[in-house]
Order: C-alpha cells, then structure tokens, then sequence
C-alpha cells in the first residue's frame, strides 16, 4: 500500500532531515513510528501525501508515485486520510460542515450525501450532539475524533497520523486511541508516529524507531518491545517505559 | 476677531445656481461617498489578489507582490494623483493621451483608481499578516484533504485572515473615505471641494468647514457601526472577534 524506498531529505541546503529511509506498509497493516523529538518521524509521514517535498528516493501510494511530477497531487492526497498533532479543524465551519467541506469540494458529493455521511461518522466517534457547534466549543480530545471522523469523510484507503495525542491532557487521550483501535481492528492500513506504546503495543503490527533522519529499527512489535536490536532504540524504550 | 456668525447661510441660495450652500455642500457629500466606495472596492479587489500573492509559496508571486505593494505605499497619495493624472496622458502615446484628457469626469476616475490602488497596497499587507497569522497546519489539513491551493485559500484560509483583519480593515475603509478629500487637487468637488467653494462665495470659513467635518464625522461612524455589525455578524465563538 505504501512503499517508500531511499528517501533522503534536505531543508535548504544545510539539514539532512531523512537519510535514506526505506520501508513499507502493506493493506490492513498498522505501523507505529517513534522515536526522540526531532527523529524525522513527522517529516516521514508527511512525505507520503506529499505534504512535504523530498529530494531523492521514491514513495509509491497504491501504485501511484507521489514524487512524480505528473502525479495528480489533490486526488492521490484526498485517498489518504491525515489527522495532525493540532487538530486542524477550520475553526469558522461548524463541525458538521468541517465534515462535508472537502467531500463535496474535492469528491463531488451532493450536499445530502456529504451531510449523511458526516452524521454517521460523528456518530461513531461518539459526537453525533455535538455537529452544529464550533469546533472552539469542543474539548481537545472531541476535536480530535471531529479531526479523524472528517478523514475517514473521504473513505482513504489509509491513515495517516502525525502525533494525535501530543496536545492533548492526559484524560482525554483514551478517547481517540479507542476509536484509532477500533479502526485498526477494523482492518485499517495506518501509519502512526506516536509515543503511545500502549497504543503499539495493542495494534501494532510493526514498529519503526527513527533517529536523527535514519530508520534505526523496523521490526514486528514483538520483537521491537522483546528485544530491540539497536542501543538506541533500548535506551529510548526505556527511559518513556519506565514510568 | 471681528467674524460675522450665520448659521442660517447653509439655506441661503448659492451664486452657482445650483440650490443652496446645503445642497452644494450634499452634493459634495454625495461625490465623496461614491469616490470613497468605488475606491474601496478596487482597494479590496487588487489588495486580496495581491495579499494572496504575498503568501503563496511561488517566489515569482511574492516577489511581483512585494514590487507592488512597495510601489504603490511609498510614495504620497497626492503624488500618486498627480502621476496618474498630468503625467499619465504626456507619457502615453499620443492618441491615448488625449482621449485620457477628453475623458468626462476623468477627475472622478483619476481619484477612485488612484486611491484605490494607493489603498490596496495597505489592504495587501493586512491580508498577508492576517494569513500569515494562521497556523501552518490549517494549510497543511486542507492540502491534506485534497483542495487544491486556490479551494484552500478560498474555503479555509481566506475566511479566518479576512476575520482576523477585519478591524485593522475597518480603518482603512475610513482612511479612504478622509483620503478622498485629497482629491481636490485634481479637480474633484466633492465636500472639501464644495466647502471652500461655499467659503468663497458667502466668506462664512466657519460655518462652511463645520459643515464639513460634521459630514465627514458622520459618514464615518456610519462606517464604523457599519463595520461593527458586520464584525458581529461573522463572529466565530472563541475567537478575538467572538463574543
């Protein structure tokens, strides 16, 4: 599903963010990213939906490579559901219309059907009271699942997940990694950076740690929480483990 | 001082046979408000294009923004009125020239285009900080989503900025309503104009110029209130200019 081999990524000409980072993610798999601040997680998965150039290597999503200039950009992205640290609600749509925006300005549904399908996935993240407030009005957690309802909006054929929890306090992140589970059990292909290795260790099917731009470790979760191979990756697992 | 108050001159008839100094003082008014909003209009238009420019990652596009907004805010609105309209028709060629000179009412379209375009360079640089303003990850979710960049401009970052800009751009409406008084230097009677007109035929300075911030007072905080309402009524709650 996602295939990415040899990326390497410079900003301006000084900062190697990802060096030659090669690895993939098969139909239905979810793979946890991880890895200390400033890694490359981030940029790594923003390379997939092409949110972020790169330089050399290839990304290839369902058959289609991304960095090929003949690529059209706005239909592979609108395949492929994101969901940001900050949540990236547009704070002046009601959250219903947060849902239908791009469903009828990019998919070309009618306004109804965008409607229904908004109402139903709202629904399932548990927010269906809550469709004509503002997203100012909802707590980080429920913006959050706002957030992945208006993803999965789109029908991807994945996710992607830059850091979902970060921002938020430490009651509400149960919230979203429920529904984030029930999607991978659903049989979701996901990418996920995050620092919840309850979350990996649940769904996971692969971890990859990252460090300094180099993919250190990708291996199945098993392994990667038994016995990582690199001192890095030990040292990181057991400094955010040990609490 | 020896000065001779009359408040009643304004019901007087004017020797230009027009109808009384009031109605060459409303006349005045009138001219003035329609100049003030034409203007306004070519301000809003060329301002967002050329804002939107300034923030598009293409360095030719921010860069023919830059050249703009420099050009047309550094230099003196009464020079710029000048340039456009006594070496403006010298330069051109002549047939060109002449019809600009030939024109009817070329001081009015002098004064609404060169204002407006003095303006616009104002409203460019609120649009761009207002823009600039949002976070970086609302273009990103919108990108994400699959707009395309002018749908993301259109549909995401454009309502915010104009939100955000809203009362720095309440001043700026004022400022051309006062601004169009620089247009007498060109020959456009409108209320400055019309008060000194009215100041020489009858000698009443006072009475005259009184009128005449009266009405521009008023027109303002017509404005003003116009604009508060307008503010209240895009108010997005949470937000600076939410309730």
């Amino acid at each position: 599903m996602i295939e990415i081999s040899h990326v390497d990524k410079w900003y301006g000409t000084g900062f190697q963010a990802l060096k030659d980072c090669t690895t993939s993610v098969a139909k239905g798999e979810v793979v946890v990213v991880c890895g200390p601040s400033g890694s490359g997680k981030s940029t790594l998965i923003k390379c997939v939906n092409a949110l972020e150039p790169f330089q050399s290597g290839e990304i290839v999503l369902d058959g289609i490579k991304v960095n090929d200039p003949k690529t059209d950009l706005p239909k592979l992205r609108a395949r492929v559901g994101m969901v940001f640290q900050h949540f990236e609600l547009f704070p002046h749509l009601k959250i219903i219309e947060n849902l239908c925006l791009a469903q009828e300005k990019v998919l070309g549904r009618s306004h109804e059907d965008a409607m229904a399908k908004g109402a139903k996935l709202l629904d399932r993240v548990g927010l269906k009271d809550h469709a004509r407030k503002f997203p100012a009005e909802l707590s980080g957690g429920q913006q959050q699942r706002v957030a992945i309802a208006r993803a999965l909006a789109m029908d991807p054929i994945a996710m992607l997940f830059d850091e979902p929890t970060s921002a938020l306090d430490p009651e509400m992140i149960s919230e979203v990694l429920d529904v984030m589970v029930d999607l991978a059990r659903e049989g979701m292909t996901m990418m996920v950076v995050t620092h919840e290795m309850g979350f990996a260790s649940k769904v996971a099917n692969r971890v990859i740690f990252m460090d300094q731009g180099e993919i250190v470790e990708d291996a199945p979760k098993t392994d990667f929480f038994g016995s990582p191979r690199s001192d890095r990756a030990q040292k990181f697992l057991s400094k955010i483990l040990s609490h | 001082m020896n000065y001779h108050w009359n408040w009643r001159i304004f019901w007087e008839p004017a020797p230009n046979g027009t109808g009384t100094y009031l109605d060459m003082l409303l006349s005045g008014l009138l001219l003035t408000i329609e100049t003030a909003i034409c203007a306004w209009i070519i301000a809003l238009i060329c301002g967002s294009i050329v804002g939107v420019l300034r923030t598009l990652p293409s360095k030719t596009a921010s860069r023919i923004g830059f050249l703009y907004v420099e050009f047309f805010r550094n230099m003196p609105l009464l020079v710029q009125l000048f340039l456009w309209f006594f070496v403006l028709p010298e330069v051109l060629p002549n047939a060109w020239g002449l019809w600009l000179k030939q024109m009817p009412n070329a001081p009015f379209f002098t004064a609404t285009i060169g204002l407006g375009l003095f303006m616009s360079a104002r409203v460019a640089e609120q649009l761009r900080s207002g823009i600039g303003s949002l976070p970086r990850g609302q273009k990103l979710a919108a990108t994400a989503l699959g707009l395309t960049t002018a749908q993301t401009y259109r549909y995401v970052l454009l309502p915010m900025a104009f939100r955000i800009v809203l009362p720095p751009l309440t001043s700026e409406f004022l400022s051309t309503v006062k601004n169009t008084s620089v247009a007498i230097t060109i020959g456009l009677i409108e209320l400055t104009a019309q008060a000194r007109a009215m100041q020489e035929f009858s000698f009443q300075v006072f009475e005259a110029f009184t009128a005449a911030t009266v009405l521009y007072l008023l027109v303002n905080i017509v404005v003003a209130v116009a604009m508060r309402f307008v503010e209240r009524g895009v108010a997005i709650p949470g937000y600076i200019t939410g309730k």
